[in-house]
Protein backbone atom coordinates (compact mmCIF):
# COMPACT_ATOMS: atom_id res chain seq x y z
CA UNK A 1 0.00 0.00 0.00
CA UNK A 2 2.81 2.81 0.22
CA UNK A 3 3.40 2.47 -3.41
CA UNK A 4 0.23 2.81 -4.05
CA UNK A 5 0.01 6.24 -1.59
CA UNK A 6 3.32 7.30 -3.20
CA UNK A 7 2.04 6.94 -6.44
CA UNK A 8 -1.57 8.68 -6.01
CA UNK A 9 0.79 11.33 -4.05
CA UNK A 10 3.39 11.79 -6.71
CA UNK A 11 0.46 11.86 -9.41
CA UNK A 12 1.85 8.65 -10.85
CA UNK A 13 -1.43 7.92 -12.06
CA UNK A 14 -0.26 5.35 -14.46
CA UNK A 15 1.87 2.92 -12.66
CA UNK A 16 -0.61 3.33 -9.91
CA UNK A 17 -3.33 1.55 -12.02
CA UNK A 18 -0.05 -1.03 -13.01
CA UNK A 19 -0.60 -1.85 -9.14
CA UNK A 20 -3.78 -3.83 -10.33
CA UNK A 21 -4.84 -6.99 -11.29
CA UNK A 22 -6.59 -6.83 -15.18
CA UNK A 23 -9.79 -8.70 -13.93
CA UNK A 24 -9.62 -6.04 -10.31
CA UNK A 25 -12.17 -4.05 -9.00
CA UNK A 26 -11.90 -0.72 -7.84
CA UNK A 27 -14.66 1.09 -6.35
CA UNK A 28 -15.40 4.08 -4.03
CA UNK A 29 -18.57 4.25 -1.99
CA UNK A 30 -19.19 6.02 1.28
CA UNK A 31 -19.98 4.54 5.07
CA UNK A 32 -23.76 6.32 4.91
CA UNK A 33 -24.56 4.06 1.84
CA UNK A 34 -22.44 1.03 3.70
CA UNK A 35 -24.28 0.85 6.64
CA UNK A 36 -28.15 1.19 5.30
CA UNK A 37 -27.00 -1.59 2.44
CA UNK A 38 -27.30 0.62 -0.22
CA UNK A 39 -25.61 -0.09 -3.41
CA UNK A 40 -24.00 3.15 -5.02
CA UNK A 41 -20.84 3.95 -5.71
CA UNK A 42 -18.97 7.28 -6.30
CA UNK A 43 -16.43 5.33 -8.85
CA UNK A 44 -16.49 1.98 -10.18
CA UNK A 45 -13.96 0.62 -12.39
CA UNK A 46 -14.89 -3.38 -12.45
CA UNK A 47 -11.80 -4.20 -14.76
CA UNK A 48 -8.57 -2.79 -15.28
CA UNK A 49 -9.76 -1.11 -18.71
CA UNK A 50 -11.93 1.22 -16.90
CA UNK A 51 -8.74 2.16 -14.61
CA UNK A 52 -6.62 2.74 -17.83
CA UNK A 53 -10.36 4.87 -18.99
CA UNK A 54 -10.34 7.10 -15.77
CA UNK A 55 -6.97 7.97 -15.90
CA UNK A 56 -6.62 8.54 -19.68
CA UNK A 57 -9.98 10.93 -19.11
CA UNK A 58 -7.79 12.81 -16.45
CA UNK A 59 -4.95 13.32 -18.60
CA UNK A 60 -6.65 14.47 -21.73
CA UNK A 61 -10.92 15.32 -21.14
CA UNK A 62 -11.65 16.00 -17.50
CA UNK A 63 -11.06 19.53 -15.98
CA UNK A 64 -10.28 19.62 -12.10
CA UNK A 65 -9.24 21.36 -9.21
CA UNK A 66 -4.81 21.43 -9.42
CA UNK A 67 -4.24 20.28 -6.23
CA UNK A 68 -1.25 17.93 -4.99
CA UNK A 69 -2.47 14.75 -2.39
CA UNK A 70 -1.10 13.28 0.64
CA UNK A 71 -2.00 9.63 2.00
CA UNK A 72 -1.86 8.71 5.24
CA UNK A 73 -2.01 5.31 6.21
CA UNK A 74 -2.83 3.50 9.14
CA UNK A 75 -2.31 -0.19 10.19
CA UNK A 76 -2.78 -3.08 8.27
CA UNK A 77 -5.67 -5.10 9.87
CA UNK A 78 -5.10 -8.46 8.18
CA UNK A 79 -8.85 -10.33 7.97
CA UNK A 80 -8.39 -13.54 5.37
CA UNK A 81 -5.47 -15.53 3.70
CA UNK A 82 -5.54 -18.24 1.18
CA UNK A 83 -4.11 -19.71 -1.74
CA UNK A 84 -1.66 -16.56 -1.67
CA UNK A 85 -4.95 -13.90 -1.79
CA UNK A 86 -4.68 -11.93 1.53
CA UNK A 87 -7.61 -9.90 2.33
CA UNK A 88 -7.09 -6.88 5.24
CA UNK A 89 -8.58 -3.00 5.58
CA UNK A 90 -6.30 -0.09 6.43
CA UNK A 91 -7.57 3.26 7.66
CA UNK A 92 -6.56 6.31 5.67
CA UNK A 93 -6.62 9.88 5.63
CA UNK A 94 -6.00 11.81 2.53
CA UNK A 95 -5.25 15.45 2.42
CA UNK A 96 -5.12 17.96 -0.66
CA UNK A 97 -3.20 21.13 -0.60
CA UNK A 98 -4.36 24.00 -3.41
CA UNK A 99 -1.02 25.44 -5.77
CA UNK A 100 -1.07 28.19 -2.94
CA UNK A 101 -0.08 25.51 -0.10
CA UNK A 102 -3.29 25.34 1.26
CA UNK A 103 -4.32 22.42 2.64
CA UNK A 104 -7.49 20.30 4.16
CA UNK A 105 -8.55 17.33 4.88
CA UNK A 106 -9.84 15.83 2.26
CA UNK A 107 -11.02 12.34 3.07
CA UNK A 108 -10.98 10.20 5.86
CA UNK A 109 -11.78 6.37 5.80
CA UNK A 110 -10.64 3.03 5.16
CA UNK A 111 -9.57 0.57 2.29
CA UNK A 112 -11.24 -3.01 2.47
CA UNK A 113 -8.38 -4.70 0.12
CA UNK A 114 -7.40 -8.40 -1.54
CA UNK A 115 -4.53 -8.47 -2.63
CA UNK A 116 -2.62 -11.42 -4.66
CA UNK A 117 0.84 -11.84 -3.09
CA UNK A 118 3.64 -13.65 -5.18
CA UNK A 119 6.87 -13.80 -3.35
CA UNK A 120 8.02 -10.29 -3.02
CA UNK A 121 5.26 -9.37 -5.42
CA UNK A 122 1.43 -7.76 -4.55
CA UNK A 123 -1.12 -7.32 -7.33
CA UNK A 124 -4.28 -5.65 -6.09
CA UNK A 125 -7.41 -7.90 -7.07
CA UNK A 126 -9.90 -5.32 -5.16
CA UNK A 127 -9.82 -2.13 -3.24
CA UNK A 128 -12.93 -0.70 -1.75
CA UNK A 129 -12.62 2.66 -0.52
CA UNK A 130 -15.09 3.20 2.45
CA UNK A 131 -15.18 6.71 2.60
CA UNK A 132 -16.25 8.01 5.73
CA UNK A 133 -16.11 11.93 4.35
CA UNK A 134 -19.80 11.40 2.84
CA UNK A 135 -19.52 14.80 1.26
CA UNK A 136 -17.02 15.28 -1.20
CA UNK A 137 -15.57 18.64 -0.39
CA UNK A 138 -15.62 20.34 -4.30
CA UNK A 139 -15.28 17.24 -6.39
CA UNK A 140 -13.42 13.81 -6.46
CA UNK A 141 -11.41 13.48 -9.59
CA UNK A 142 -7.99 11.93 -8.38
CA UNK A 143 -8.71 8.33 -6.75
CA UNK A 144 -8.17 7.94 -3.37
CA UNK B 1 -35.29 44.53 6.09
CA UNK B 2 -35.88 45.77 2.06
CA UNK B 3 -33.48 44.34 -0.07
CA UNK B 4 -32.31 47.01 -3.00
CA UNK B 5 -31.23 45.28 -6.48
CA UNK B 6 -30.00 47.92 -8.99
CA UNK B 7 -30.43 45.13 -12.60
CA UNK B 8 -28.64 47.29 -15.48
CA UNK B 9 -31.49 45.30 -17.94
CA UNK B 10 -34.68 44.30 -17.20
CA UNK B 11 -34.44 41.07 -19.14
CA UNK B 12 -31.71 39.87 -16.46
CA UNK B 13 -29.07 39.04 -19.16
CA UNK B 14 -26.93 41.28 -16.27
CA UNK B 15 -26.61 39.78 -13.29
CA UNK B 16 -24.73 41.21 -10.15
CA UNK B 17 -21.86 39.60 -8.99
CA UNK B 18 -22.63 40.49 -4.91
CA UNK B 19 -26.23 38.74 -5.12
CA UNK B 20 -23.86 35.27 -4.70
CA UNK B 21 -21.31 36.88 -1.20
CA UNK B 22 -23.96 39.28 0.81
CA UNK B 23 -25.24 37.82 4.10
CA UNK B 24 -28.38 39.73 4.40
CA UNK B 25 -29.47 38.85 1.05
CA UNK B 26 -28.90 35.41 2.23
CA UNK B 27 -31.51 35.81 5.14
CA UNK B 28 -33.51 37.63 2.79
CA UNK B 29 -34.33 34.59 0.80
CA UNK B 30 -34.12 31.92 3.01
CA UNK B 31 -37.49 33.80 4.26
CA UNK B 32 -38.70 34.86 1.16
CA UNK B 33 -38.00 31.77 -0.91
CA UNK B 34 -37.21 28.77 1.66
CA UNK B 35 -40.02 29.57 4.21
CA UNK B 36 -41.86 31.44 1.91
CA UNK B 37 -44.26 30.38 -1.36
CA UNK B 38 -41.88 28.47 -3.52
CA UNK B 39 -42.35 24.37 -2.94
CA UNK B 40 -39.12 22.90 -2.27
CA UNK B 41 -38.28 18.88 -2.80
CA UNK B 42 -38.31 17.00 0.14
CA UNK B 43 -37.64 13.34 -1.10
CA UNK B 44 -38.79 10.36 -2.53
CA UNK B 45 -41.86 8.89 -1.16
CA UNK B 46 -39.92 5.35 -1.91
CA UNK B 47 -37.75 6.71 1.15
CA UNK B 48 -40.27 6.25 3.33
CA UNK B 49 -41.81 2.82 2.23
CA UNK B 50 -43.32 2.32 6.04
CA UNK B 51 -45.48 4.04 8.49
CA UNK B 52 -43.82 5.59 11.46
CA UNK B 53 -40.17 5.93 8.93
CA UNK B 54 -39.07 9.29 9.18
CA UNK B 55 -35.91 10.98 7.23
CA UNK B 56 -34.76 13.96 7.72
CA UNK B 57 -33.89 16.82 5.31
CA UNK B 58 -33.45 20.64 4.46
CA UNK B 59 -35.51 23.29 3.26
CA UNK B 60 -33.30 25.94 2.53
CA UNK B 61 -31.05 26.05 6.03
CA UNK B 62 -33.87 24.86 7.95
CA UNK B 63 -33.33 21.28 9.08
CA UNK B 64 -36.85 19.46 8.62
CA UNK B 65 -38.00 15.93 9.19
CA UNK B 66 -40.56 14.38 6.65
CA UNK B 67 -42.08 11.35 8.62
CA UNK B 68 -44.67 8.44 7.11
CA UNK B 69 -47.43 8.36 10.44
CA UNK B 70 -49.59 5.27 11.33
CA UNK B 71 -52.34 6.02 8.79
CA UNK B 72 -49.66 6.19 5.88
CA UNK B 73 -49.99 10.42 5.75
CA UNK B 74 -47.15 12.28 5.36
CA UNK B 75 -45.95 14.55 7.07
CA UNK B 76 -42.71 17.53 7.00
CA UNK B 77 -42.08 19.65 10.02
CA UNK B 78 -39.48 21.59 11.57
CA UNK B 79 -36.70 19.58 13.48
CA UNK B 80 -36.30 21.80 16.20
CA UNK B 81 -37.49 21.16 20.01
CA UNK B 82 -40.80 23.80 20.87
CA UNK B 83 -38.74 24.07 24.19
CA UNK B 84 -35.39 25.30 23.90
CA UNK B 85 -34.74 24.92 20.27
CA UNK B 86 -32.78 21.48 19.67
CA UNK B 87 -32.96 19.65 16.57
CA UNK B 88 -35.30 16.69 17.15
CA UNK B 89 -34.27 14.10 15.56
CA UNK B 90 -30.32 13.80 14.76
CA UNK B 91 -29.95 10.83 12.86
CA UNK B 92 -30.56 10.95 9.25
CA UNK B 93 -33.28 8.38 9.29
CA UNK B 94 -35.52 5.81 11.07
CA UNK B 95 -38.33 4.46 12.67
CA UNK B 96 -40.26 5.64 15.85
CA UNK B 97 -43.90 6.05 16.64
CA UNK B 98 -42.80 8.58 18.98
CA UNK B 99 -39.74 11.28 18.40
CA UNK B 100 -38.12 12.37 21.53
CA UNK B 101 -35.66 15.32 21.67
CA UNK B 102 -32.53 14.50 23.87
CA UNK B 103 -32.80 17.33 26.05
CA UNK B 104 -35.65 17.47 28.01
CA UNK B 105 -37.47 14.52 26.50
CA UNK B 106 -40.28 16.30 25.02
CA UNK B 107 -42.28 13.65 22.40
CA UNK B 108 -43.66 14.25 19.48
CA UNK B 109 -45.90 12.26 17.24
CA UNK B 110 -45.15 11.37 13.48
CA UNK B 111 -47.43 14.42 12.19
CA UNK B 112 -45.42 16.69 14.40
CA UNK B 113 -47.63 17.71 17.33
CA UNK B 114 -45.81 17.57 20.88
CA UNK B 115 -47.48 15.00 22.61
CA UNK B 116 -46.08 14.94 26.11
CA UNK B 117 -43.36 16.38 28.35
CA UNK B 118 -41.95 14.93 31.29
CA UNK B 119 -42.89 16.39 34.64
CA UNK B 120 -45.64 18.49 33.19
CA UNK B 121 -47.61 18.49 36.50
CA UNK B 122 -44.85 18.65 38.31
CA UNK B 123 -43.45 16.53 41.25
CA UNK B 124 -45.41 16.08 44.42
CA UNK B 125 -47.40 18.86 43.99
CA UNK B 126 -44.34 20.93 42.80
CA UNK B 127 -43.20 22.44 39.92
CA UNK B 128 -44.60 21.36 36.31
CA UNK B 129 -45.80 23.56 33.82
CA UNK B 130 -48.55 26.07 33.78
CA UNK B 131 -52.24 24.34 34.46
CA UNK B 132 -52.89 26.45 30.97
CA UNK B 133 -49.73 24.96 28.70
CA UNK B 134 -50.72 24.48 25.34
CA UNK B 135 -49.09 22.04 23.80
CA UNK B 136 -50.46 22.41 20.58
CA UNK B 137 -50.00 26.00 20.10
CA UNK B 138 -45.87 25.28 20.61
CA UNK B 139 -45.61 22.82 17.95
CA UNK B 140 -43.22 22.69 15.32
CA UNK B 141 -43.92 24.60 12.59
CA UNK B 142 -45.50 22.25 10.23
CA UNK B 143 -45.27 22.83 6.14
CA UNK B 144 -47.86 21.87 3.48
CA UNK B 145 -47.14 18.31 1.96
CA UNK B 146 -48.02 17.06 -1.45
CA UNK B 147 -47.16 14.28 -3.64
CA UNK B 148 -46.18 14.87 -7.05
CA UNK B 149 -45.68 10.94 -8.12
CA UNK B 150 -43.40 9.68 -5.20
CA UNK B 151 -41.91 12.94 -5.38
CA UNK B 152 -42.47 14.91 -1.97
CA UNK B 153 -42.38 18.98 -2.22
CA UNK B 154 -43.45 21.28 0.64
CA UNK B 155 -43.62 24.20 1.74
CA UNK B 156 -44.13 26.73 4.61
CA UNK B 157 -46.22 28.74 3.25
CA UNK B 158 -50.44 28.77 3.37
CA UNK B 159 -51.19 30.96 0.43
CA UNK B 160 -48.59 29.02 -1.73
CA UNK B 161 -50.78 27.95 -4.87
CA UNK B 162 -51.42 24.32 -5.59
CA UNK B 163 -47.95 22.11 -6.31
CA UNK B 164 -49.46 20.98 -9.52
CA UNK B 165 -49.84 24.63 -10.65
CA UNK B 166 -46.49 25.42 -9.12
CA UNK B 167 -44.87 22.84 -11.19
CA UNK B 168 -47.67 23.25 -14.17
CA UNK B 169 -48.08 20.85 -16.59
CA UNK B 170 -44.24 20.46 -17.69
CA UNK B 171 -43.26 20.34 -14.45
CA UNK B 172 -45.81 17.14 -13.15
CA UNK B 173 -45.23 15.33 -16.62
CA UNK B 174 -41.38 15.07 -16.08
CA UNK B 175 -41.82 13.83 -12.69
CA UNK B 176 -44.10 11.21 -14.25
CA UNK B 177 -41.80 10.32 -16.95
CA UNK B 178 -39.33 9.08 -14.31
CA UNK B 179 -41.20 7.63 -11.75
CA UNK B 180 -43.70 5.70 -14.13
CA UNK B 181 -42.56 2.81 -12.46
CA UNK B 182 -41.84 1.78 -8.81
CA UNK B 183 -38.86 2.81 -7.71
CA UNK B 184 -35.66 1.38 -5.80
CA UNK B 185 -33.46 3.37 -3.37
CA UNK B 186 -29.60 2.46 -4.96
CA UNK B 187 -28.09 5.02 -2.42
CA UNK B 188 -26.80 8.55 -2.07
CA UNK B 189 -23.80 10.96 -2.71
CA UNK B 190 -23.04 14.73 -0.90
CA UNK B 191 -21.05 17.23 -2.90
CA UNK B 192 -20.14 20.40 -0.65
CA UNK B 193 -19.39 23.33 -3.42
CA UNK B 194 -18.03 26.54 -1.96
CA UNK B 195 -20.11 28.59 -3.92
CA UNK B 196 -23.28 30.56 -3.75
CA UNK B 197 -26.74 27.99 -4.03
CA UNK B 198 -27.72 30.18 -7.15
CA UNK B 199 -24.53 29.70 -8.74
CA UNK B 200 -25.69 25.49 -9.02
CA UNK B 201 -29.28 26.70 -9.88
CA UNK B 202 -27.95 28.53 -12.84
CA UNK B 203 -25.39 26.00 -13.56
CA UNK B 204 -29.01 23.38 -13.92
CA UNK B 205 -30.62 26.04 -16.48
CA UNK B 206 -27.30 26.53 -18.56
CA UNK B 207 -27.19 23.60 -21.44
CA UNK B 208 -24.60 25.84 -23.32
CA UNK B 209 -21.66 24.55 -20.63
CA UNK B 210 -22.67 21.06 -20.92
CA UNK B 211 -20.74 19.99 -23.84
CA UNK B 212 -18.08 22.82 -23.76
CA UNK B 213 -17.01 22.67 -19.15
CA UNK B 214 -17.73 18.44 -19.11
CA UNK B 215 -15.71 18.08 -22.23
CA UNK B 216 -16.05 14.28 -21.62
CA UNK B 217 -19.78 14.32 -23.07
CA UNK B 218 -18.16 15.31 -26.31
CA UNK B 219 -15.02 13.17 -26.64
CA UNK B 220 -16.69 10.23 -26.39
CA UNK B 221 -20.00 10.78 -28.10
CA UNK B 222 -22.23 10.93 -25.20
CA UNK B 223 -23.91 14.73 -25.93
CA UNK B 224 -23.04 17.03 -28.55
CA UNK B 225 -24.58 20.29 -28.52
CA UNK B 226 -25.55 18.95 -32.12
CA UNK B 227 -27.98 16.24 -31.04
CA UNK B 228 -31.49 17.29 -31.28
CA UNK B 229 -32.63 18.60 -27.71
CA UNK B 230 -33.24 21.84 -26.46
CA UNK B 231 -34.48 23.66 -23.17
CA UNK B 232 -38.09 24.02 -21.98
CA UNK B 233 -39.66 25.52 -19.59
CA UNK B 234 -43.09 26.14 -17.87
CA UNK B 235 -44.77 29.21 -18.29
CA UNK B 236 -43.63 31.27 -15.46
CA UNK B 237 -40.32 30.33 -16.40
CA UNK B 238 -38.88 29.19 -12.81
CA UNK B 239 -38.59 25.63 -14.00
CA UNK B 240 -36.16 24.20 -16.85
CA UNK B 241 -35.61 21.50 -18.73
CA UNK B 242 -31.94 20.43 -20.76
CA UNK B 243 -33.00 17.49 -22.65
CA UNK B 244 -31.40 15.61 -25.49
CA UNK B 245 -32.31 13.06 -28.27
CA UNK B 246 -30.23 10.11 -28.28
CA UNK B 247 -28.19 9.28 -31.62
CA UNK B 248 -29.82 12.58 -33.57
CA UNK B 249 -26.75 13.88 -34.75
CA UNK B 250 -23.64 12.79 -37.44
CA UNK B 251 -19.94 12.65 -36.39
CA UNK B 252 -19.74 15.48 -39.47
CA UNK B 253 -22.06 17.79 -37.66
CA UNK B 254 -20.19 17.59 -34.58
CA UNK B 255 -16.96 18.41 -36.17
CA UNK B 256 -17.70 20.87 -37.84
CA UNK B 257 -19.49 22.65 -35.18
CA UNK B 258 -16.39 22.22 -32.45
CA UNK B 259 -13.92 22.86 -34.80
CA UNK B 260 -13.20 25.86 -33.03
CA UNK B 261 -12.76 24.39 -29.33
CA UNK B 262 -9.90 22.66 -27.96
CA UNK B 263 -12.17 19.94 -27.83
CA UNK B 264 -11.07 16.45 -28.75
CA UNK B 265 -13.54 14.48 -30.92
CA UNK B 266 -13.19 11.01 -32.10
CA UNK B 267 -9.49 10.75 -31.27
CA UNK B 268 -9.89 9.08 -28.18
CA UNK B 269 -11.94 5.76 -27.14
CA UNK B 270 -12.81 4.47 -24.10
CA UNK B 271 -11.45 0.77 -23.68
CA UNK B 272 -14.26 -0.30 -21.50
CA UNK B 273 -16.89 1.00 -24.06
CA UNK B 274 -19.90 -0.50 -21.34
CA UNK B 275 -19.75 2.82 -19.45
CA UNK B 276 -21.51 4.59 -22.49
CA UNK B 277 -24.11 1.88 -23.13
CA UNK B 278 -27.70 3.36 -23.24
CA UNK B 279 -30.95 0.68 -22.61
CA UNK B 280 -33.78 3.46 -24.14
CA UNK B 281 -36.24 2.71 -21.64
CA UNK B 282 -38.43 5.60 -21.89
CA UNK B 283 -40.84 6.16 -24.92
CA UNK B 284 -39.54 9.62 -26.12
CA UNK B 285 -36.06 8.40 -26.98
CA UNK B 286 -33.97 10.70 -24.56
CA UNK B 287 -30.62 9.88 -23.30
CA UNK B 288 -30.21 13.36 -21.56
CA UNK B 289 -32.66 14.81 -19.06
CA UNK B 290 -32.46 17.40 -16.92
CA UNK B 291 -35.66 18.96 -15.56
CA UNK B 292 -34.96 21.28 -12.61
CA UNK B 293 -37.95 22.93 -9.93
CA UNK B 294 -37.32 26.33 -8.56
CA UNK B 295 -35.45 26.42 -6.01
CA UNK B 296 -33.86 23.35 -5.07
CA UNK B 297 -34.55 19.95 -6.86
CA UNK B 298 -33.51 18.29 -10.12
CA UNK B 299 -34.31 15.08 -11.47
CA UNK B 300 -31.61 13.91 -13.90
CA UNK B 301 -30.90 11.00 -16.22
CA UNK B 302 -27.72 10.51 -18.15
CA UNK B 303 -28.44 7.47 -20.21
CA UNK B 304 -29.59 4.88 -17.52
CA UNK B 305 -28.12 6.53 -14.77
CA UNK B 306 -31.41 8.12 -12.76
CA UNK B 307 -31.43 10.44 -9.67
CA UNK B 308 -32.75 13.33 -7.96
CA UNK B 309 -30.30 16.23 -6.33
CA UNK B 310 -31.54 18.69 -3.72
CA UNK B 311 -29.41 21.96 -3.14
CA UNK B 312 -28.71 22.32 0.66
CA UNK B 313 -27.87 26.16 0.67
CA UNK B 314 -24.98 26.26 3.25
CA UNK B 315 -24.52 29.80 3.93
CA UNK B 316 -23.93 32.87 1.02
CA UNK B 317 -20.67 30.94 0.34
CA UNK B 318 -21.36 27.06 0.22
CA UNK B 319 -24.32 24.56 -0.97
CA UNK B 320 -24.32 20.81 0.07
CA UNK B 321 -25.70 19.01 -3.86
CA UNK B 322 -27.22 15.89 -2.39
CA UNK B 323 -27.93 13.09 -4.75
CA UNK B 324 -30.04 10.20 -4.38
CA UNK B 325 -29.59 7.66 -7.19
CA UNK B 326 -32.13 5.05 -8.16
CA UNK B 327 -34.03 2.45 -10.54
CA UNK B 328 -36.56 0.94 -10.78
CA UNK B 329 -37.88 -1.66 -8.66
CA UNK B 330 -38.61 -4.29 -11.60
CA UNK B 331 -34.75 -4.06 -12.36
CA UNK B 332 -33.09 -7.41 -12.37
CA UNK B 333 -29.38 -7.87 -10.89
CA UNK B 334 -27.61 -7.06 -14.20
CA UNK B 335 -29.89 -3.74 -15.06
CA UNK B 336 -28.87 -2.73 -10.98
CA UNK B 337 -25.35 -2.65 -12.27
CA UNK B 338 -25.41 -1.24 -15.70
CA UNK B 339 -27.01 1.72 -13.69
CA UNK B 340 -24.00 1.66 -10.96
CA UNK B 341 -21.74 1.22 -13.80
CA UNK B 342 -23.13 4.27 -15.26
CA UNK B 343 -23.20 6.45 -11.77
CA UNK B 344 -19.43 6.85 -12.87
CA UNK B 345 -20.75 9.67 -15.17
CA UNK B 346 -22.37 11.64 -12.69
CA UNK B 347 -22.13 12.62 -8.85
CA UNK B 348 -19.07 14.62 -6.97
CA UNK B 349 -16.93 11.92 -9.19
CA UNK B 350 -18.99 11.73 -12.53
CA UNK B 351 -17.33 12.17 -15.62
CA UNK B 352 -19.70 14.47 -16.56
CA UNK B 353 -20.41 16.98 -13.44
CA UNK B 354 -17.37 16.73 -11.61
CA UNK B 355 -16.17 20.10 -13.48
CA UNK B 356 -19.42 22.07 -12.09
CA UNK B 357 -17.73 21.91 -8.55
CA UNK B 358 -14.48 23.33 -9.98
CA UNK B 359 -16.40 25.70 -12.30
CA UNK B 360 -18.75 27.33 -9.60
CA UNK B 361 -15.86 27.58 -6.95
CA UNK B 362 -13.80 29.58 -9.27
CA UNK B 363 -16.96 31.70 -9.85
CA UNK B 364 -17.03 32.21 -6.11
CA UNK B 365 -13.95 33.01 -5.76
CA UNK B 366 -13.13 35.92 -8.54
CA UNK B 367 -16.18 37.53 -8.04
CA UNK B 368 -16.34 38.33 -4.38
CA UNK B 369 -13.99 41.11 -5.25
CA UNK B 370 -16.40 42.56 -7.94
CA UNK B 371 -19.57 43.27 -5.96
CA UNK B 372 -20.07 46.12 -8.69
CA UNK B 373 -19.38 43.29 -11.50
CA UNK B 374 -21.90 41.81 -13.26
CA UNK B 375 -22.57 38.10 -15.26
CA UNK B 376 -23.38 38.52 -18.62
CA UNK B 377 -26.30 36.28 -19.96
CA UNK B 378 -26.96 36.64 -23.43
CA UNK B 379 -26.34 33.41 -25.08
CA UNK B 380 -29.79 32.29 -26.95
CA UNK B 381 -30.96 36.12 -27.11
CA UNK B 382 -31.89 38.85 -25.24
CA UNK B 383 -35.21 40.40 -24.36
CA UNK B 384 -38.31 37.76 -23.42
CA UNK B 385 -37.87 33.99 -22.27
CA UNK B 386 -38.86 31.41 -24.00
CA UNK B 387 -38.06 27.42 -25.45
CA UNK B 388 -35.92 26.90 -27.93
CA UNK B 389 -35.61 23.78 -30.10
CA UNK B 390 -31.79 24.19 -29.94
CA UNK B 391 -29.19 24.00 -27.03
CA UNK B 392 -26.99 27.17 -27.38
CA UNK B 393 -28.52 29.38 -24.76
CA UNK B 394 -28.71 30.59 -21.50
CA UNK B 395 -31.98 31.56 -21.80
CA UNK B 396 -33.94 29.83 -18.61
CA UNK B 397 -30.93 31.14 -16.16
CA UNK B 398 -32.53 34.63 -17.13
CA UNK B 399 -36.17 33.12 -16.12
CA UNK B 400 -34.45 31.77 -12.85
CA UNK B 401 -33.52 35.27 -11.72
CA UNK B 402 -36.95 36.66 -13.08
CA UNK B 403 -38.88 34.62 -10.64
CA UNK B 404 -36.20 35.00 -7.93
CA UNK B 405 -36.89 38.63 -7.61
CA UNK B 406 -40.48 37.93 -7.85
CA UNK B 407 -40.41 36.64 -4.89
CA UNK B 408 -37.44 38.57 -3.09
CA UNK B 409 -39.50 41.90 -4.22
CA UNK B 410 -36.93 42.90 -6.15
CA UNK B 411 -38.36 43.14 -9.98
CA UNK B 412 -37.17 46.06 -11.94
CA UNK B 413 -39.83 48.07 -13.07
CA UNK B 414 -41.13 46.42 -16.52
CA UNK B 415 -38.63 43.34 -15.98
CA UNK B 416 -39.83 40.34 -17.80
CA UNK B 417 -41.27 37.37 -16.40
Amino acid sequence: MAAYAITLDEDRLEEWVELFAEDCDYRVVTRENVEQGLPNVLMWCDNKDMLRDRVESYRHVNVYNPHYDRHVLGPLHFTAAKDGLCAFEQSYSLFQTSLEGESRLFSVGRYRVEALIDGNQAVLKSVTVIADTGQVPSLLATPI
Amino acid sequence: MPADVAWPRKDYSRVPFWLHHDEDLYALEMERIFRGPAWSYLCLEAELPKPCDYRSTWVGDTPVIVSRAKDGAIHAFVNRCSHRGAMIVRELRGNAERLVCLYHRWCYSNAGELTGLPFRKGLKGEGGMPEDFDMQAVSPQRLRVTNCHGMLFGTFSESAEPLEAYLGEFGVGMIQRFLARPIRILGYSRQRIAGNWKLYAENLRDTYHASLLHEFFVTYGVDRATQKGGVKMDARHRHNMNHAYAASDSDEDAKTAYADTATRLDRMRLRDQKLLKFHDEFPDGMNLAAPTFFPNALLIQINNTLGTRQIRPKGPGAHEVFQTLFGYADDDAAMTRHRLISANLVGPAGFVSMEDGEAIEAVQKATRSSPEGCAVIEMGGRGPVADQAHRVTEAPIRGFWSYWAELMGVEPVGGIR
